[in-house]
């Protein structure tokens, strides 16, 4: 109990001051979270529509995949994107290995399947809703995925979210790929494995719960920008 | 000169699912003008009757035959649901749908909405959510998104099921406002009274055949079939 009140104090006190190095992480975490989120969410929202509206030979195997994908162990995703990109890979020549864009590339790996799947089962929802509808208008393909990804934009929302909240609480694969190098790969998580390595619980803890309130932040910022508990919106 | 879509040539259209038969098959030929009132029991077919004109439903055999190309011809009608399906936008942008669809400057588009708006009642509405709308605006919503497309040809689904007199009424007055103004009208219906009202020829489904198709007069005064003579004097006909 004294180690988590420590930890309170600490993360307090570490925002209160504004540390720089609370900082100077807190933004990384943040810089490779949401890139990696948008990157992701502009792969997968309009591949788990076009997954909700097209019918094709393998979809449910494919379906089946995705989700299953859902799981992927981060700690493989992150030994194959350190495969990829070290020296003697296909794409060592980038020199990539421990930087902020590696950490993007396995981030984007690990949530693209998530943000899909939930993007697909929202989707379809609302396609069985529409279909006759949009069948009836004439709509090309490209009209009906821009129509459901925009009248289900604040599920889809949500889907992002979750890819977020994955992606922002990420150890393993980063850590592989990225370092943790002080001033360069460092973010909230690793500085938290690193802390507790340390023996350093209160400042582990200290960053955890500034981790946790980054996160909630996140979302509540996204939820008021998108309205989505606004009476009669979607 | 634009070529008219119709008249529509229905040739031995046959709908099947799973190996039942839902619909045919059926021969009809659809005039250029006229409110046409489909009628039968539950379960006759009107419904598929409507969609497979529409196109919504596959043929498993005959055809479906526009005097224009079928791409053109799909552009060129709409469909008004029993049950209104609602984008989840506003009743503006429900308006402006389709003709944003159909490259109609924004602009343009929401003046047009806005007449439509006017034109059904919903004109203090547009700002508000459509699929918070009672069901008789949803309904008279799905009619002006109909409409406001200018379509040669539209089919209706039982528009006014479990609407009260007055949308009733409100909606027949468009649909009779569209029928004058060149609009050809397909309607299914189970209320014999507004098929009394509207309509200029009948046709008459039985498990998925038309038993009997004629002009609304003939109909009313002495059906050929007994079960259309059995449906008018409210006998129940299954």
């Amino acid at each position: 109990m004294g180690d988590i009140w420590e930890g309170l104090v600490a993360g307090f006190w570490l925002v209160v001051t504004l540390d720089p190095d609370l900082v100077e992480i807190t933004l990384r975490s943040l810089q490779v979270t949401v890139t990696a989120t948008v990157i992701a969410s502009l792969i997968a929202l309009p591949f788990g529509a076009w997954l909700a509206i097209r019918r094709f030979r393998h979809r449910r195997a494919t379906i089946a995949v995705l989700n299953a994908l859902m799981g992927l162990p981060p700690v493989v995703v992150g030994l194959i994107v350190y495969l990829l990109l070290s020296r003697s890979g296909p794409f060592g020549v980038f020199g990539l290995l421990f930087t902020p864009t590696a950490m993007i590339i396995a981030q984007v790996i690990i949530i693209t399947p998530l943000i899909a799947s939930i993007a697909h089962q929202s989707v379809r929802d609302i396609w069985a809703e529409y279909h006759d509808l949009l069948i009836s208008f004439s709509t090309t393909k490209r009209q009906r995925i821009a129509t459901l990804i925009w009248d289900g934009r604040r599920a889809l929302m949500t889907a992002a979210l979750a890819g977020f909240g994955r992606a922002i609480g990420e150890v393993g694969a980063i850590m592989i790929v990225g370092g943790n190098i002080d001033h360069a790969t460092r973010v909230l998580t690793t500085a938290i494995a690193l802390e507790t390595g340390k023996g350093d619980f209160a400042l582990a803890l200290g960053l955890g719960f500034v981790l946790i309130a980054l996160a909630v932040a996140v979302n509540i910022a996204i939820h008021a920008i998108g309205q989505t508990e606004s009476e009669g919106k979607w | 000169m634009v070529t008219p879509i119709l008249p529509l040539e229905v040739s031995q259209a046959l709908v099947k699912r799973r190996g039942k038969t839902l619909l045919g098959p059926v021969d009809l030929t659809v005039s250029q003008t006229g409110f046409t009132i489909v009628m039968g029991p539950n379960g006759a077919g009107k419904t598929t009757f409507l969609r497979t004109l529409h196109g919504l439903e596959r043929l498993s055999k005959g055809e479906v035959i526009w005097q224009v190309p079928l791409t053109e011809a799909r552009l060129r009608q709409a469909f008004v649901f029993q049950t209104p399906i609602m984008l989840r936008r506003s009743v503006r942008d429900n308006l402006t749908y389709p003709l944003t669809l159909r490259g109609t400057k924004k602009a343009k588009a929401r003046q047009l909405a806005e007449d439509w708006a006017r034109r059904v009642g919903l004109g203090g509405a547009l700002d508000q959510q459509a699929p918070q709308l009672s069901g008789g605006e949803k309904q008279k919503l799905a009619l002006a998104r109909a409409l406001i497309l200018d379509p040669d040809i539209i089919f209706l689904d039982e528009p006014c099921a479990n609407l009260d007199g007055r949308a009733m009424r409100e909606i027949e007055t468009i649909l009779l406002d569209a029928c004058d103004a060149g609009t050809r009208i397909i309607m299914a219906t189970h209320d014999i009274g507004q098929a009394k009202r509207l309509a200029t020829d009948v046709v008459f489904l039985m498990h998925g055949h038309i038993i009997e198709n004629s002009h609304a007069k003939d109909f009313f005064a002495g059906p050929k079939t007994p079960q259309a003579a059995a449906l008018l004097q409210g006998d129940i006909v299954e």
